[in-house]
């Protein structure tokens, strides 16, 4: 395969998106370095209709984990620190796609921006992006998430393997969900992509993995019933000033978000900071897995449209082969085993 | 990026075939007069199709006129079995080749393994907009989006910057203009892999799709559709159905995210056997 190019970030390109990205949003902690852009100068677009503009295509693509790394402690990167952990994990990945080797044959890195560093992304000079606690990391699972967590690997060990059935693999190999729709929305490997259209009562979130559009009503309609959960909750909107604000209950817990419970309740905040970049910010409250809320942020960076159909299910291969695969691999342990057996 | 719509051969073969329907008119302002009423405007000045919307009818069974029938599940009984329909086809018949109607008619009688639909794929235009679940309208200058409840199929009309599809889709390739009260949207770049109904009824990549989208009253929506395939039909066809708001104030499209459900179904015989 040739597309061996790449550009590597440097210092400087960071230096560039480091203003926005170093600056804070309302009520968190200063950076204590990067030149903080007066935010106040940005004039927010309006639509027709007189609502915060957010149209548009984005994407939260970022090499910025999610929990501050083990030996870091401090909550922002320098500049030039940023743009060594980017330069080497865009070596990284590189390296995986290794002329001959399997993951280059499975996911050719340097091509389709696979590769993050090749893609718009959304550059982050935080070391991790939960903000709160202040020390950028989960609180401690409660007794009831301990609890939880270990009933769920038991159900998992009863099931069985993971080839054992469709229904043993992770919801993504299955197509069923994945983790840019959420909420919250995480950053994905790749096709970290979203498409925002708006009207009058309605924001609407195309996620581009896996087609999943979230619908956010803008009505001031009342909390839907108990009963009613769904893979990606029900949402609620409002706008606060400028800034969209999404809650969500109602979740079905089947695709725990950090091993949260289907009484997770997620509060977003989208702002837009930039022509081309929105805040990103939402809160996880779970009593039955964390004692207390935590916060995190991200931004969305501006990317080029359209996004194009992403139909996982109806293409997938990968999970029918590797069925066939391990069906086949069984009956040649079994006959190898009969073949063995005469001879004892 | 081109930018404009062209106005290809299948243009002007369908106005062509509109203009015998209506002599003398041009096939908007046809529409116009079947309508009479004009719809309230969103803040950008085009007529408002915001909203949840449901076919109420048995085209998404047969678009072609059928007398009620078994069950293809025996299991299901009188819940299961096809209540008839007087079809939706403008002129009663699709005007399918003779091999084309050979095939719809194999796809029947093998419907229950062939129906990309049961295994959830994305149902495909304009077979998404009859199908019996609700789907939304959410407009913007630039884009109409088109939600559907069943497989979460989504569909981006492109209002400017049109191009010609970049990629064959499940669900195509959309550019839309409004024409008066009309919002009218061209679609192709179809994989051919989809159908018109749980009849058999198909077409091939080559699909080319008109839709006319046009408000009739506060609640109810005009949706006529043009289809053009020259490997499968002989000519151009349409159907023709009122779609209908989802009035309750609660309306609110749920998830139908059917991939599970069809997991053994696709997956089932590929399952471990464990001992007995």
């Amino acid at each position: 395969m040739r597309h061996r190019f790449r550009c590597l970030p440097s210092a400087a390109a960071v230096s560039v998106a480091a203003g926005v990205w170093s600056m804070p949003a309302a009520g968190a902690a200063q950076p204590s370095s990067g030149a903080a852009r007066d935010t106040a100068a940005y004039v927010v677009p309006r639509t027709a209709d007189g609502h915060p503009d957010l149209q548009g295509f984005w994407t939260n693509q970022t090499y910025t984990p999610l929990q501050r790394p083990e030996g870091v402690d401090k909550a922002f990167h320098t500049v030039e620190e940023a743009a060594a952990i980017e330069s080497g994990r865009a070596a990284r990945e590189a390296e995986l796609t290794v002329p001959g080797t399997i993951p280059d044959v499975h996911y050719d890195f340097t091509q389709f921006g696979l590769d993050r560093s090749q893609s718009p992304f959304a550059r982050n000079l935080r070391t991790s992006l939960i903000v709160d606690p202040p020390n950028g990391r989960l609180p401690p699972r409660n007794a009831a998430g301990r609890r939880r967590a270990a009933e769920a690997a038991a159900e998992r060990e009863r099931r069985g393997g993971r080839w054992d059935s469709a229904e043993n693999n992770q919801l993504d190999d299955r197509c069923i969900i994945m983790r840019g729709a959420g909420p919250p929305m995480m950053n994905a490997g790749y096709n970290a992509n979203y498409h925002i259209v708006q009207n009058r009562d309605y924001v609407m979130i195309l996620v581009e993995m896996i087609h999943d559009a979230r619908i956010i009503p803008l009505d001031g309609r009342g909390s839907p019933p108990e009963r009613a959960r769904q893979w990606m909750g029900l949402p609620r909107g409002r706008w606060e000033g400028d800034t969209l604000v999404v809650e969500t209950a109602n979740f079905n817990g089947r695709n725990p978000f950090n091993g949260s419970s289907p009484r997770m309740r997620v509060t977003e905040r989208f702002t837009r900071v930039a022509d081309d970049a929105i805040l990103y910010r939402f809160t996880v409250e779970d009593p039955l897995t964390w004692d207390r809320p935590w916060t995190a942020e991200m931004p969305m960076k501006e990317t080029i449209g359209p996004l194009f159909e992403h139909a996982c299910h109806e293409g997938n291969y990968g999970l029918y082969n590797t069925l066939v695969g391990a069906r086949l691999e069984e009956r040649r342990a079994a006959e190898a085993a009969a073949q063995e057996e005469p001879r004892r | 990026m081109t930018a404009r719509r062209r106005r290809g051969p299948f243009a002007r073969t369908l106005a062509a075939a509109l203009a015998v329907a209506a002599p003398g008119l041009t096939p908007a302002a046809a529409h116009a007069q079947q309508t009479g009423y004009t719809a309230p405007r969103t803040a950008d000045g085009t007529p408002d199709l915001n909203g949840i919307w449901q076919a109420l009818n048995n085209a998404h069974r047969d678009v072609e006129p059928r007398a009620a029938d078994f069950s293809p599940v025996r299991e299901l009984g009188a819940l299961g079995a096809v209540p008839g329909g007087l079809g939706v086809v403008e002129g009663g018949a699709i005007p399918y080749t003779p091999e084309a109607l050979a095939r719809r008619d194999d796809n029947f009688a093998n419907r229950l393994e062939r129906d990309p639909a049961i295994k959830c794929y994305l149902p495909g235009v304009p077979r998404a907009t009859y199908m019996p679940h609700p789907f939304q309208i959410i407009q913007s200058r630039s884009h109409v989006m088109i939600l559907h409840e069943f497989a979460g199929a989504v569909r981006t009309v492109y209002m400017e910057d049109h191009v010609e599809s970049p990629a064959d889709t499940w669900m195509g390739w959309s550019n839309g203009r409004w024409e008066g009260e009309t919002l009218v949207v061209e679609t192709s770049g179809f994989n051919g892999m989809t159908w018109f109904d749980r009849a058999g009824n198909h077409h091939g990549p080559a699909l080319r799709v008109v839709e006319r989208f046009t408000a009739r009253s506060p609640e109810t929506l005009d949706y006529h559709v043009t289809l053009e395939d020259p490997n499968v039909f002989t000519r151009p066809w349409s159907m023709r159905m009122p779609l209908y708001r989802r009035v309750e104030p609660n309306a609110e499209l749920m998830e139908f995210r059917c991939v599970e459900f069809v997991e053994d179904l696709i997956y089932g015989h590929l399952r471990k056997q464990v001992d007995p």
